[in-house]
């Protein structure tokens, strides 16, 4: 034994060739995705608020008298709440690293910080579309089958009703990379889910108290007015009378906030201790 | 291999790594001793590329690890703060660290059978207690079979028969050419574990020796020492050059190493019942670490 502790032979590690990065990141952020349950809590409260507010909203339409301008409008409500618990998801799958002290195992097996982020705004983003997509189609489905004999039908082939339903999903997609992106910067779960929140609803509210000048300004780079324009077939260019993006220039608007988010999370975290 | 050079770190004010340079070399097992607080978690989250140096560099294996191509296969290390998210089972969080450096699905089988904890690998790592938390993270510094293994305070939490595997495992990770670096505030199970010590206190470096240089320089000092008929004894040591106290009903002598006092008492026909070296390895680590601002503080 003291002969080998004396004279020890060189360690040769085995090594592939090239170098672990983002390839590796994402089947590892995968995996590490969906064995957390605040993943499924996340997707769990997004189903109810956006199938079962739907429901209430849309059943509640097929018992009036007189049709609904834009019956798509009351079947996505519920989207204006999911966009949280999406959001939430975003927030946790980094902040959830940094409160447990996981993210010191992250990058140890994976120093290039940008990455580890880049891998986890996939597999989030990824995630995110598939089930915004199937929740919104699904969602219209159920409330076209609760308005199926009422003063409001619609159909999935009715105009820009589809187009609707796709960027209702491309939405929740962009609000939890959105999500993410805090959970970068800030760290704190508490603080980074608060500050999402007071992005979505706080700040629309304190933007709808300022001078009318102010808010014909600024009420179309909020957020939450992007997502009522997005969550309805008849965008007349404005919305309660302050004028906003079309649905399409706004979901480009949120994709910059989404993309300054995330650079700026990858770039505090390459400067920060962990 | 282990190299830094001139490593310092400031939080704030606080100062809590200075111009730190030592070695660590393959095939021993090498101890990162000094009090707690002393800068040991810092310097091993240096070394992990974790908390950026203000000055100075650290390589492992010849490179910083942020460019480590697969930094599992070249490193693994145990952080002090347990560094895993509780909601996950101890299998999956070791299937995703491996997933991120290629490393095949059937090694977390393996060092979970290392560790010992193979029948709570699907249990969720919350539920762990202390020493099975320690378990599993130095399940995941051997996940990459890697040739350099940092372990910060590794013994924590473990029980003496988890301490006593943790030793065995080290030394013979070490025998296998790699290199050990284990940090602790314990210096009796430095003095078990390790062949090489690195000293530091209040973020300085203090000492860099192997651990029997370290011994026979700290545990000469003092003896307790009973003999038959005390006068003689005690005239005839102080005339040697040593020093005496009354120790209850023992004498402590300094000063005079055992062979001296042995010889001393025989010369004057006094009969020895005891003859004990009394400094701890403890007394002379406090003891080094305690003065380290008198002896560095100026620089």
């Amino acid at each position: 034994m003291s002969a080998i502790a004396d004279a020890p032979t060189a360690f040769e590690v085995t090594e592939p060739s090239g170098r672990a990065g983002l390839t590796q990141a994402v089947r590892a952020e995968w995996t590490k995705f969906w064995s957390v349950r605040s993943t499924a809590w996340s997707l769990f409260a997004l189903v109810v608020a956006t199938l079962g507010l739907g429901a209430l909203s849309t059943n509640a339409l097929a018992g009036q008298r007189f049709a609904e301008f834009d019956p798509v409008r009351r079947i996505l409500v519920g989207f204006n709440f999911g966009q949280f618990a999406i959001g939430v998801l975003g927030v946790l799958f980094i902040s959830a690293e940094f409160g447990t002290g996981q993210i010191r195992s992250t990058l140890a097996a994976l120093p290039r910080r940008r990455d580890v982020l880049g891998a986890k705004a996939i597999v989030l983003g990824v995630v995110s579309l598939i089930v915004g997509e199937v929740l919104s189609f699904a969602t219209f489905f159920l409330g076209d089958a609760i308005l199926s004999g009422s003063r409001t039908p619609v159909a999935i082939g009715d105009p820009g009703i589809v187009r609707v339903l796709v960027e209702s999903g491309v939405y929740l997609a962009l609000m939890a990379l959105i999500g993410l992106g805090f959970g970068a910067i800030i760290r704190n779960s508490a603080g980074s889910i608060s500050t999402f929140a007071g992005l979505v609803l706080i700040l629309t509210l304190i933007i709808g108290a300022m001078p009318l000048a102010i808010v014909n300004a600024v009420s179309r780079y909020l957020p939450a007015n992007i997502g009522a324009t997005v969550f309805a077939v008849s965008t007349p260019g404005r919305l309660s009378g302050t004028p906003v993006f079309s649905p399409i220039m706004g979901l480009l608007v949120l994709a910059l906030y989404a993309l300054i988010l995330l650079a700026s999370g990858s770039y505090l975290m390459t400067r920060r201790d962990t | 291999m282990i190299e830094a050079r001139g490593l310092t770190k400031r939080f704030g004010k606080v100062t809590a790594v200075t111009n730190l340079t030592f070695d660590v070399l393959p095939g021993k097992v090498t101890g990162f001793l000094g009090p707690n607080g002393s800068g040991k978690s810092t310097t091993m989250s240096m070394i992990m590329g974790l908390n950026h140096p203000n000055a100075g560099t650290v390589t492992v294996a010849g490179r910083r690890y942020h460019d480590l191509r697969w930094p599992l296969r070249e490193v693994g290390g145990l952080l002090e703060a347990r560094a895993i998210h509780p909601g996950r089972s101890a299998y999956v969080h070791l299937w995703s660290l491996a997933q991120y450096n290629d490393i095949r699905r059937s090694r977390v089988d393996e060092v979970l059978e290392i560790v010992g904890l193979t029948s709570v690998a699907k249990k969720r790592v919350g539920k762990f207690s202390l020493g099975m938390g320690q378990r599993l993270g130095i399940a995941a510094a051997l996940l990459g079979d890697p040739g350099v293994i940092l372990l910060d305070e590794p013994a924590n939490g473990l029980d003496p028969e988890g301490i006593r595997w943790m030793r065995t495992l080290c030394k013979s990770l070490a025998s296998e050419g790699r290199t050990v670096f284990i940090s602790s505030h314990l210096m009796a199970e430095m003095a078990l574990t390790a062949d090489q010590l690195v000293v530091i206190g209040k973020g300085r470096l203090i000492a860099e020796m192997p651990v029997g240089e370290f011994v026979a320089r700290s545990s000469s000092q003092n003896y307790r020492v009973r003999v038959g008929n005390n006068a003689p004894f005690v005239s005839a040591a102080v005339q040697a050059g040593g020093e005496v106290v009354n120790d209850g009903d023992a004498l402590k002598v300094s000063g005079l190493d055992a062979t001296a006092l042995g010889d001393l008492a025989l010369s004057l026909g006094v009969a020895v019942y005891e003859l004990t070296p009394l400094a701890s390895l403890e007394d002379a680590f406090m003891e080094l670490t305690s003065n380290s601002v008198e002896y560095h503080g100026a620089a």
